[in-house]
């Protein structure tokens, strides 16, 4: 067996004990020797055993079973007071004697006391051990007031401390502002109104002369001739590497231990690990860069292979002080090489600055929120270039950036979801795991999100997502038509395509809906679908239709309807004024509107009075209240435009003859405009037609209501006929392809333009066959007012109120 | 006092198609009258208790009817608004005499 004596029963040497236990557990004999008489414990928690939230028992790492179970030879309360390193053997204060075979030096470091006058009184103590610690405890029994000397992190975890046990604490700093190596400015000024909130005093840019009193410690003296009184004193100015056996023993030392990558001394077999090593020029005193040095040193006393040997460690720091959080990496202030992207909210007590150099992210200081420290000091580890970044993405918080994860996670159960509905985030994770539901229409139709305009299912499809984990992809996959069954419109559509199914009730049998008798979600799509593959033998069922549908006006808040009647293009005349102004009269028409769409809209109109101004009006239906083909809106064009390349008016009302009507899986709206000023919005329109010299563009997927889309470019065409049969093969391939209610700007994007383009522009064939298909569906076209007009069944079933006394 | 009990003539049963809700107007009392089958009828006050949406002009789906405004769903045998919604709508003893259609108000 080898021998391998640590000097150090500390965090770092421990560590390296167990890194090396973890490869080989039967080469080595080991031997610890400590001064301190306690087993290897957190140093790093002293600051909670200090202010409550632990005791000593707690913060232990390996106790005393730990070393016995592990062979391990530990003289505890013992130091080493020699080491031969010819014959490598050390000596201890208690006439101990250990060869070896490596030695490591795990000496720590020593807090550093200011050689002041007074600093041996009594009451004057250092911040450092769990002796210090219980010294603290047992003063706040008998004095009242404490000085803590040093406002770096040490100094104020003992003052958060010492307020704990119910002293008055001053904290006593030399700089103008604290923690001046791990902050800047601005977060170190944030930071002492949070604490002097918590009860901290400071006395700033004070630098200490002298400490008064005779036996015990009874005040301070400053430079600028100041004083305070202190019944003890607590210095925590810094740390110095315990190197004075290092020194003794002749291993090369300058601010501490020197090592190279593989933490060996100048002496052969005598390595050194933790505070107490200068590695390429640095001095750690934090924990994970001692770790790092710990498994390197185990990798090479265990003879792996080759390993790649210590590198230096990228500092960072977090505050352990209760409701303050703050976090410190790398290099934060700012130099003549470097850029810094700041966010500084004094409203709430936010600060977040990032330090690019290279268009690397090389140090970082966060206070309030320190949510983004992983991934910033992911960014600094691997080097990331963020040259790409948009630079306010790299402190997302408040904002989503890209590919982050959604904001309905950092949302408060409070905030509201759905606007529409008033639904928040609480009600519906609650609903998802009480309900175990899976799917966003469940969701929607438990809580209501999502109900109305839809614009938050997004948010509800990430909530259900980050609430289900795993189960939520593998759930959502095949999504039904709805509640009633388990089928999805694909399928539904096969099967009426398949079987020539042209009843609703009897799609419902067929497929076996579980809900036999369908709901305003299912039967409405069936109706469609039958409509769309077989439109020369369905029958509509008006009753799976919705009311605007069923009775072909827009119903609104009062019950009462509007009419729309048809104007193509946009284009009306003096006669049709008057009729529409005569009617208006005649019928008490609440309000005349122009519509988005460029139209006159007749508001308030009773249902049973329907019928009889359509016949007055003697104008055919507007279709503005189905998931139809709307309106063609244009711009005046060449006609009157001083700028109008084409004809716009007449195209648009040739569009608009042709298609009206024409049954879709949502509302079609379109434009034509003449020039590229684009006066009738062709950009966000489902198909909006752009006029340019001796061509047109035809523009799709456009939206301009929920979810705001600019139009694609599908192609752009030579001929008033070309456009026309692009147009024809669009719809009716939107109209074979797309599930009901689906927007063409939604469909589009599920599809893909290229995808379209692949059909439609580059397959003349099947442009062809789809203009067949769509001329089909128009030559069934009845308009629907006349209809009604001319039937007395439809009139006495659909718009007759009966009055009965 | 005596509690008025009063039965209204709606209207004959050919009047009203199966599986379409018909208004009945009566005094100040506006009716959603719903024939679910060939002699299965029922009445409820024409109001959804959520913003006063005309039931009658709702989608029926078996004994249900969704309100056209913003799609509650109640059963219009019972009045009850169904989850997630909650609240009920009066309901009205329906018969029929003979050929004709009586609701009590």
């Amino acid at each position: 067996m080898k021998k391998l004596v640590l000097i150090g029963n500390g965090m770092a040497g421990v560590r390296t004990i167990e890194e090396i236990l973890k490869k080989d557990t039967e080469s080595w004999e080991i031997t610890i020797f400590g001064s301190e008489p306690y087993p290897n414990y957190n140093r790093i928690l002293l600051s909670s055993v200090l202010q409550g939230d632990s005791s000593v028992d707690d913060i232990v790492l390996n106790d005393f079973d730990w070393y016995t179970k592990h062979g391990i030879i530990l003289h505890s309360g013992d130091e080493v007071q020699r080491v031969d390193t010819e014959k490598q053997v050390v000596y201890s204060s208690k006439g101990v004697e250990a060869s070896y075979d490596k030695l490591i030096f795990a000496t720590g470091s020593d807090p550093f006391m200011l050689p002041v006058d007074g600093a041996d009184k009594e009451g004057v103590i250092a911040f450092r051990d769990i002796k210090d610690c219980e010294e603290m405890i047992s003063t706040s029994k008998k004095y009242k007031k404490a000085v803590v000397i040093g406002g770096g992190l040490l100094g104020l975890e003992a003052a958060r401390g010492l307020l704990n046990l119910n002293m008055e604490v001053d904290v006593v700093h030399i700089h103008n502002y604290l923690m001046e190596r791990q902050l800047d400015e601005p977060a170190a000024g944030m930071l002492q109104e949070e604490l002097e909130k918590q009860g901290m005093n400071f006395l700033m840019e004070k630098e200490t002369l002298k400490i008064r009193g005779k036996k015990r410690a009874s005040g301070l003296l400053f430079k600028d001739g100041s004083s305070v009184e202190a019944d003890l004193v607590v210095m925590a100015v810094g740390i110095k590497p315990n190197v004075s056996l290092a020194r003794e023993t002749g291993l090369e030392v300058e601010r501490a231990i020197v090592v190279d990558d593989y933490m060996q001394t100048s002496a052969p077999n005598v390595y050194a690990v933790g505070e107490c090593v200068q590695h390429r020029e640095m001095v750690y005193g934090l924990v994970a860069p001692l770790y790092e040095q710990g498994k390197v040193l185990a990798e090479h006393v265990t003879g792996e292979k080759e390993p790649k040997g210590y590198e230096g460690t990228l500092l960072y720091t977090q505050l352990k002080v209760s409701g303050v959080d703050v976090f410190s990496a790398g290099e934060f202030t700012d130099k003549a090489d470097t850029k810094a992207i700041r966010v500084h909210d004094e409203f709430e007590g936010l600060y977040k600055k990032v330090v690019v150099r290279d268009n690397k992210v090389i140090g970082s200081v966060l206070f309030g929120d320190t949510s983004d420290s992983p991934r910033l000091l992911d960014m600094m580890k691997s080097g990331q270039d963020i040259s790409e970044m948009n630079k306010v993405a790299i402190l997302p918080s408040e904002e989503r950036g890209e590919n982050l994860e959604s904001p309905v996670i950092a949302m408060a159960d409070t905030e509201t979801i759905c606007g529409c509905n008033g639904v928040c985030k609480g009600d519906i994770t609650a609903a998802i795991k009480d309900q175990e539901l899976s799917s966003v229409q469940e969701v929607t139709q438990n809580t209501n999100a999502g109900r109305s305009c839809g614009g938050c299912k997004p948010l509800v499809s990430d909530l259900l997502e980050h609430t289900l984990g795993e189960a939520f992809s593998e759930a959502d996959q095949k999504q039904p038509v709805c509640a009633c069954t388990t089928h999805t419109h694909e399928e539904v559509q096969a099967e009426i395509k398949s079987k020539k199914l042209t009843l609703v009730r009897e799609v419902m049998n067929v497929m076996g809906w579980e809900n036999e008798e369908g709901c305003p979600s299912c039967r409405p799509a069936i109706n469609y679908y039958i409509g769309l593959f077989w439109p020369e033998e369905a029958e509509d069922d008006a009753n799976s239709r919705f009311i605007n549908e069923r009775v072909h006006a827009n119903i609104q808040n009062d019950g009462t309807f509007s009419v729309v009647p048809r104007m193509y293009g946009g284009v009306t005349n003096p006669e049709e004024l008057r009729k529409i102004a005569d009617t208006a009269d005649k019928y008490n028409v609440k309000m005349v509107k122009v519509t988005g769409g460029q139209r006159l809209d007749l508001l308030g109109v009773n249902k049973e009075d329907l019928p009889k101004i359509w016949e007055d009006l003697d104008m055919p239906s507007g279709h503005a209240y189905g998931k139809a083909v709307r309106t063609v809106k244009t711009c005046v064009g060449q006609d009157f435009c001083r700028f109008g390349t084409q004809d716009s008016i007449q195209m648009g009302i040739d569009i608009e003859k042709k298609f009206q009507g024409l049954q879709t899986p949502h509302k079609v709206k379109m434009a034509v405009s003449a020039c590229p000023r684009n006066c009738a919005e062709s950009g966000i329109k489902d198909i909006g037609v752009v006029g340019l010299q001796g061509a047109w563009e035809m523009y799709v997927g456009g939206n301009g209501g929920v979810d705001l889309r600019g139009g694609d470019l599908l192609c752009t065409v030579h001929t008033d006929e070309e456009l026309m049969e692009m147009i024809g093969a669009y719809m009716q391939y939107y109209r074979e392809t797309a599930r009901y209610l689906e927007r063409t700007s939604h469909w589009l994007e599920r599809v893909g333009l290229d995808h379209v383009k692949s059909i439609l522009v580059e397959d003349a064939e099947q442009r062809r066959e789809l203009n067949s298909r769509v001329e089909t569906a128009l030559s069934t076209f009845n308009e629907p007012w006349q209809q009604i007009i001319e039937s007395g069944k439809i009139k006495q079933d659909y718009y007759e109120v009966k009055v009965t006394s | 006092m005596q509690e008025t009990v009063n039965k209204v003539f709606a209207g004959p049963v050919e009047d009203f198609p199966i599986k379409i809700s018909k208004e009945v107007v009566t005094g100040d009392l506006k009716l959603a009258v719903f024939r679910l089958s060939e002699d299965e009828f029922y009445t409820i006050k024409n109001e959804c208790p959520h913003k006063k949406g005309p039931l009658v002009e709702g989608m029926i789906s078996g004994q249900h009817v969704f309100c056209p405004l913003h799609n509650w769903k109640i059963d219009v045998t019972d009045g009850q608004v169904q989850a997630p919604d909650e609240g009920c709508v009066q309901t009205y003893r329906t018969e029929v005499v003979g050929k004709n259609v009586f609701v009590t108000i």
